[in-house]
């Protein structure tokens, strides 16, 4: 896609292609560079309809690179934001209305997550039959969620989410 | 402590005094002998998915002695569940007969699922049937860690204070890990006796740590022999190896035998969870220190406690 890499000060990334501003949406920032995609697909965002940017490797910092997606007239549920977190545990979500930042919000892990992503224990009876999934964070950083019913500690990138793109 | 509709999914759920409860309960049923009365008129539901003829039995003499009538499958074969019924609607289905359902089921977590089926029933009011978990997949199999306990607790005469080797595989076994989470319960130190490739796991080991639990992993049997107040054999597994070789040189060395066992106190049991192979010789099944039978044995008393005080039959 795009990129300031080692080109841009801050500012610049900032002003440079990310810059159209959105009158009613979502700005999903600080994700971590290279997952943006995988946002986007967990959230559809890939279907036809959405008004979407997506912005690889921008400049967080001086030495800090971060993906960032900008999407018109779609807002989260609860649910998306638990999703938001277990792929980008410092990602901050922006309500865009009017032109202005209706409301921010830092995501974080809850402490339960129902029916977000699979244990990835493959012989849990909720990998086997029809069973709401059900997992207890242990850890944030690095992230590790124990399994309600195999007691099986999934490690972050162990974990795939439910929905599109997740499975 | 509340035992009434309490479902028997973890060893984990228990602490120790509510271990020791059952314990007393066991040991006063063991002396004052079985009533046929206590369970009358109540039904347990035996779902065996995995034949375990062992486990199956046990539960089953455990409801009779007290009078239960039992209903059961084992193995699927010729059940609804091989036209694809799921677990969940066979729990419900079952439930409407049966007071208390015993399930042994090869998917992980397949129990506490089960309870969490019974526990959503009972909210919509009707009544609440508990579950006990004969073991699922390798996750779990409590009332087995609740035997062995009991075993060691009836031999040793106290827990507390023991030295515990745990022999063979003690990386994929369940039956250590979840004893070694109930031992530590208890101020016990603990042996892994194991090879290199099979010993115990970090996650453990750490959970064990911080309780404070003294362990030490070793590679031989004579290491622990003459200190050893129990020592727990399992099985190790042809599968785990790369090479019949390295087999044959690990399966010679984690094996007892009369002439080793004779050098062990007086006063040592040793437990196996069975079906043994050859890790114990069977020269060494006349010595006052093998226990194995007898600990399996322990598990009528164990259930037959755990099944009158779910069902509220004994306070
Ligand atoms: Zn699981």
């Amino acid at each position: 896609m795009m990129g300031g890499m080692g080109m841009k000060k801050p500012a610049e990334a900032k002003k440079g292609l990310m810059v159209s501003p959105i009158e009613n949406g979502t700005v999903i920032d600080h994700i971590p560079p290279g997952k943006a995609i995988k946002i986007a697909e967990i959230l559809n965002l890939l279907q036809p309809g959405y008004v979407v940017i997506i912005g690889q490797n921008l400049r967080s910092t001086k030495y800090v690179l971060k993906d960032l997606i900008k999407v018109e007239n779609r807002y989260l549920t609860g649910e998306e934001y638990n999703k938001i977190a277990l792929i980008a545990p410092n990602a901050t979500v922006n309500m865009i209305r009017n032109f202005e930042i209706n409301e921010k919000r830092k995501v974080t892990v809850p402490d339960v997550l129902e029916e977000v992503a699979f244990c990835a224990n493959a012989n849990c009876i909720s990998n086997k039959e029809h069973v709401p999934s059900r997992l207890y964070t242990v850890s944030r950083d690095p992230l590790v969620m124990v399994c309600h019913y195999c007691n099986f500690e999934s490690k972050g990138e162990e974990l795939k989410l439910k929905g599109a793109g997740g499975r | 402590m509340e035992f009434v509709n309490r479902d028997i999914v973890s060893i984990k759920d228990f602490t120790r005094p509510e271990l020791e409860y059952i314990f007393e309960k066991a040991k006063e049923i063991e002396e004052k002998g079985y009533s046929r009365s206590t369970l009358k008129g109540k039904r347990v539901g035996l779902l065996f998915y995995e034949p375990s003829t062992r486990t199956r039995m046990s539960f089953d003499t455990a409801a009779q002695t007290l009078g239960a009538d039992t209903i059961w499958f084992a193995g699927v074969e010729g059940t609804s569940v091989m036209k694809g019924e799921t677990l969940k609607d066979t729990i419900e289905t079952v439930a409407n007969y049966v007071d208390v359902i015993v399930m042994r089921h090869p998917f992980d977590g397949s129990a506490r699922w089960a309870a969490d089926v019974t526990t959503k029933r009972a909210k919509q009011g009707l009544k609440k049937v508990p579950i006990v978990n004969g073991g699922d997949g390798k996750n779990e199999h409590p009332t087995q860690t609740m035997l062995d306990l009991y075993s060691v607790q009836k031999t040793q005469g106290g827990i507390d204070g023991l030295e515990v080797a745990l022999v063979g595989d003690l990386k994929y076994g369940r039956t250590t890990h979840s004893l070694s989470y109930a031992l530590s319960m208890f101020d016990t130190r603990i042996d892994y006796v194991a090879p290199e490739a099979l010993q115990i796991p970090a996650h453990v080991v750490s959970f064990l740590k911080q309780k404070g639990i003294a362990q030490t992993k070793y590679s031989r049997i004579e290491d622990v022999i003459e200190t050893a107040d129990v020592i727990y054999m399992t099985r190790i597994q042809k599968e785990r190896f790369p090479d019949e070789n390295e087999y044959n040189k690990v399966k010679g060395v984690f094996r007892i035998d009369k002439s080793l066992l004779s050098r062990a106190k007086p006063t040592m049991r040793l437990m196996h969870p069975l079906p043994r192979v050859d890790e114990i010789a069977v020269d060494a099944d006349d010595d006052q220190r093998s226990y194995y039978f007898q600990q399996a044995g322990n598990g009528v008393p164990v259930r037959a406690t755990l099944l009158a005080l779910i069902m509220g039959a004994v306070e």
